[in-house]
């Protein structure tokens, strides 16, 4: 853009020059200046939506950051080190709305106390706080949006006829397998990771927040950015996901889906355990007497 | 030992003359109520019927539940259970559970109640019979003459040692040798690394820092004239198993390449083998953070920020990175196949 500009700048001096104006000069950097920014307003990164935020949201996430979030992240959310060098909150700049929207709407921001993982926990602010907040760190640098209802909301695939339905649940199933259940399970019931850090289940999760996770990669968790994911395909994960959460559970008991040894133990423990008991308890009670009276 | 053999010599019958522990004798006989209380007695009766009598209902109730309940398409549930499911499974295990009660109150209440005292016999056999035994032994042996022929003994034994010869050559025909499959993929230079499952190709600068691609090679997704699928059934299952690979993305100067590979990565992307060096589990449980790629089987490490070297865990080898360039068109290729076998160790491959 900025070379185009320059050779149209350049292309119109050489206009100027003959005319011989005072203002040429002038005139025409105001002109190549207005061709550089429409031209990149016209072509810029889709990811900055600032203007959905008003500068009164702004400055009102502003304020709520520096109340809440500032002693770890810094006031202009810039990061805090500690002075062993380690990284004691991370900076802000580029993380985007979505990332905002997802670490304080599941309640994982602001943080009880440093750990190895931020917590799902109860959710602290209102939505439209979040929403200020959102604002505010969109401000510091472009990133992710919060996607709009109609990129993540799984409602028409599942409300959808066969064979429809069926083909964008499968493959959203595939997805979901390939990319997913490293860490996340078959069942979307989470998993162990390294040195007490886990992949959280994924039941009960909103479909909004699912999305803002894969956008933004919160954590440990690996980014799939829409360039890769297309967002359809996100859409197709999510709605297998509750079309998995909403199937009976034809087999009775899940115990947690957590596969073969959560079930093996629970045989081991509760089955086993139990029928040993129960054979201790009927022999520990006689039935003869011991009554006096009853001699045969 | 000599003077216990002489007193078990005594007795004859095997018994030690003295018990090491006095006999206690029988403890004292406390009746049941069902012995001395005819009353007690028909209801332990009625109590033990009552118990086969709930397990015979419980067996109709499974064949009731069987016929009852719609499994398939349309599936009853009952508690977000399958209905079928829960039922047949607690009437089938309720009338067997029944029967057990009913039949452990019937031996505790009713079946008779007295105490026995069984003597055992001694449960070597008498000198006698071992002693003809032996004598029939070493009679047959001087009647096969084997004593006094080694000729035949020794034969005898070289047909016993050859009579496996031909199991050990007829499992030569159990298959033909590996060759350098084990060495080889399908990854070739310029071949596209395309999206697993949609077969979308990749441009480094789509990915973003921390963006995990589970990845494979565009020839799985490619079709001959014919437009049928160049890999398909078992051949792209086992073509699978080697080629999977995963993209990551990391910020360049995080990235420490090893010795002859510092053009493998494409602005940050780096591409690793998916299959563990271990015993072969497929990886994809990457920390965004770490860079450490975990094996859920057996919680190998690796370091793919660090060529992919084994930080924790039983993996012996690092894994297998896949060298990445880019096209005319800027999707990410491979630059050649893998440089050394992928997967687990294998007893050609030596180190």
């Amino acid at each position: 853009v900025r070379l185009f500009s320059t050779r149209l700048s350049t292309a119109l001096s050489a206009v100027s020059t003959r005319r011989r104006s005072r203002f040429a000069g002038v005139v025409v950097m105001l002109l190549g200046l207005m061709v550089t920014g429409g031209t990149y307003a016209v072509i810029a990164p889709a990811q900055a939506h600032d203007e959905e935020f008003s500068q009164e949201l702004i400055d009102q996430g502003r304020h709520l950051f520096l109340v809440g979030c500032a002693s770890c992240h810094g006031k202009n959310g810039e990061g805090v080190r500690t002075q062993a060098g380690t990284q004691y909150g991370p900076p802000l700049v580029g993380v985007g709305a979505a990332a905002v929207d997802f670490q304080v709407g599941t309640g994982r921001m602001p943080l009880a106390r440093p750990g190895v993982q931020a917590p799902r926990k109860d959710v602290v602010y209102t939505d439209e706080e979040i929403r200020a907040l959102a604002a505010y760190v969109a401000s510091l640098g472009p990133g992710p949006y919060i996607p709009e209802r109609e990129q993540y909301d799984p409602t028409e695939i599942l409300e959808a006829d066969d064979p429809e339905r069926t083909e964008a649940i499968v493959q959203g199933g595939e997805f979901f397998r390939t990319n997913c259940t490293a860490c996340h399970n078959f069942a979307g019931s989470g998993g162990a990771l390294p040195q007490g850090k886990y992949a959280p289940s994924l039941d009960g999760v909103s479909p909004k927040h699912i999305y803002e996770a894969m956008l933004t990669g919160p954590q440990q968790m690996p980014v799939f950015s829409d360039d890769v994911i297309k967002p359809e395909q996100k859409r197709e994960i999510i709605a297998y996901l509750k079309s998995f959460q909403e199937t009976p559970n034809y087999g009775g008991a899940t115990l947690g889906q957590y596969g073969p040894v959560s079930e093996g133990f629970f045989a081991w423990t509760v089955g086993i355990g139990g029928c040993v008991a129960f054979a201790v308890w009927i022999a520990s009670h006689s039935t003869r007497s011991k009554k006096k009276g009853i001699k045969a | 030992v000599s003077q216990h053999s002489d007193e078990v010599a005594k007795r004859g019958d095997g018994l030690p003359a003295e018990e090491p522990i006095p006999n206690p004798g029988v403890a004292e006989h406390h009746p049941r109520p069902t012995d001395v209380d005819p009353a007690a007695a028909k209801r332990a009766e009625r109590q033990i019927a009552t118990f086969f009598g709930l397990s015979s209902v419980c067996t109709i109730l499974f064949v009731v539940a069987y016929f009852t309940f719609e499994i398939g398409e349309d599936t009853d549930t009952i508690f977000g259970y399958g209905a079928s499911h829960v039922t047949l499974g607690l009437t089938f295990g309720l009338a067997l559970l029944f029967i057990g009660i009913g039949a452990i109150q019937w031996a505790r209440k009713l079946m008779s109640d007295v105490e026995i005292v069984e003597a055992r016999h001694n449960i070597a056999s008498p000198e006698s019979d071992r002693q003809e035994s032996v004598a029939m032994l070493n009679q047959g042996i001087t009647d096969s003459v084997i004593g006094r022929r080694p000729l035949i003994r020794n034969s005898l034994l070289g047909a016993l040692a050859t009579i496996g010869l031909p199991a050990v050559v007829a499992l030569r025909d159990l298959g033909p040798l590996p060759g350098n499959k084990l060495e080889e993929t399908v990854w070739e230079p310029g071949m596209r690394v395309v999206n697993d499952v949609s077969g979308a190709p990749i441009k480094a600068r789509e990915m973003e820092i921390g963006q995990l691609v589970n990845a494979e090679p565009e020839i799985f997704f490619a079709v001959n004239d014919e437009g049928e699928p160049i890999y398909e059934g078992v051949e792209l299952q086992q073509a699978k198993a080697k080629a999977a690979v995963i993209l990551v993305k990391m910020k360049p100067e995080e990235i420490i390449p090893g010795p002859g590979r510092e053009d493998w990565a494409v602005g940050g992307v780096v591409c690793y083998s998916k299959i563990c060096t271990h015993v072969g589990c497929p990886i994809s449980l990457w920390e965004q953070q770490t860079h450490h790629l975990l094996c859920p089987c057996h919680q190998s490490t690796f370091d793919l920020e660090d060529s992919g070297k084994v930080i924790f865990g039983p993996a012996a080898r690092s894994l297998p990175q896949l060298p990445l360039m880019e096209d005319e068109e800027g999707y990410l290729v491979a630059q050649s196949d893998f440089t050394e076998p992928v997967g687990p160790s294998f007893w050609e491959r030596g180190e």
